[in-house]
């Protein structure tokens, strides 16, 4: 059965887009079928992430409106044939998206992938409510940071009470992804730790994707970044988060918090 | 050597306490209050329309004239209630009826 699933966090610039493509990209490399929708109306950028930009004829919008059929507006992923792209329109403003216009569209996708992985916009605007409103789970993009930790807690508060779901009396099934995490400044007190975070947000844990210059030079080219080099750290902790979303038990490899004494005195420089 | 404060009293490698520790309780204080108001966005309008019900029942009111006000202060908050009440002659007690 087809799953939807929205990349949120409230905050921007913390990496949905990258960890859309990236969890999308992991996912179709396993053989499932998978649609990444952009959400961002009037500031897209999946289709520069993934390479597509250049590709894109007919988005979202088009398609809401009518003026094109949902297969038109897909495009699909050159080096993965089970990914698939529907892109934001750039020149429309974010108010063209109408609730019903998702929920058909959603609708539809649900018939044609296994899943439908849906990258919210930054903010608590319609684009964002949009994105959550039909997701059958939710992956929160966190970074160890006070403001990014405040608004997932905003954002978990609301995929619990303006989701479809939620309206049923069901549940989003929620999952932190902690990303951009530097595991030596944690382990100097310099940063929000993973269990800080946990503790918090009381929303399991997802996966933790390591601070790292990977990540810039895959969407420098137009990759997501576990396709562009798979042995990276980011990219092995997405295919680890990955493998969990599809029900799979992966060790956490959460970073060692305490250090020997040994790394503690090499500590600065280990980083 | 210059590294020993570290292994004791918890200091980050600068010399200067860790932060992270400020910012998990300045996190968990806010978070818990900003959870209380969650979901009760309208609560100080669920006040004002339950307690102009109940005046209402005894005086006639204006609903405008009912002012409820929250004040938030470090240790109590205040609930204003400012209620305008016409002069006597339109005063209907209760118990006359």
């Amino acid at each position: 059965m087809a799953k939807v699933l929205v990349v949120t966090s409230g905050k921007g610039g913390v990496g949905k887009t990258t960890s859309t493509a990236a969890l999308g990209a992991a996912l179709a490399q396993m053989g499932e079928k998978v649609v990444v929708v952009d959400f961002d109306v009037g500031l897209r950028n999946l289709d520069l992430v993934l390479g597509a930009e250049r590709r894109v004829v007919f988005d979202l919008i088009n398609v809401v409106q009518g003026v094109a059929k949902l297969s038109q507006a897909l495009i699909r992923d050159k080096r993965l044939e089970n990914l698939w792209l529907l892109p934001a329109s750039q020149t429309r403003d974010k108010d063209a998206l109408t609730d019903e216009g998702v929920s058909s569209i959603i609708a539809d996708l649900r018939t044609r992938f296994d899943w439908i992985i849906c990258d919210s916009p930054a903010g608590i605007e319609r684009g964002a409510m949009l994105a959550m409103r039909y997701a059958d789970e939710a992956v929160i993009v966190t970074n160890p940071e006070v403001s990014s930790v405040r608004d997932s807690d905003r954002i978990i508060g609301m995929l619990d009470s303006k989701t479809v779901k939620a309206e049923k009396g069901e549940q989003v099934e929620k999952h932190v992804l902690v990303a951009r995490y530097d595991r030596a400044r944690a382990a100097r007190g310099e940063m929000l730790s993973i269990e800080d975070i946990l503790e918090i947000l009381a929303t399991p844990l997802l996966g933790i994707i390591p601070e790292s210059q990977d990540v810039l030079r895959a969407s420098n080219v137009g990759s997501p970044v576990t396709l562009n080099d798979a042995t990276s750290a980011p990219a092995r902790a997405y295919i680890d988060a990955a493998r969990r979303l599809k029900g799979e038990t992966v060790a956490m490899m959460v970073p060692v918090e305490r250090k020997g004494l040994m790394d503690r005195l090499l500590g600065r420089r280990a980083a | 050597m210059m590294n020993l404060p570290r292994l004791f009293g918890g200091r980050a490698a600068s010399g200067r306490a860790a932060s992270a520790p400020v910012a998990r309780e300045r996190l968990q204080i806010l978070l818990s209050h900003e959870r209380g108001l969650r979901g009760q966005p309208d609560l100080l309008e669920l006040l004002r329309a339950e307690i102009l019900a109940v005046v209402s029942r005894h005086v006639v009111l204006d609903p405008e004239k009912v002012v409820v006000r929250m004040e938030r202060g470090n240790n109590v908050s205040t609930l204003e209630v400012d209620i305008e009440v016409p002069n006597a002659v339109e005063i209907m007690i209760a118990a006359a009826r």
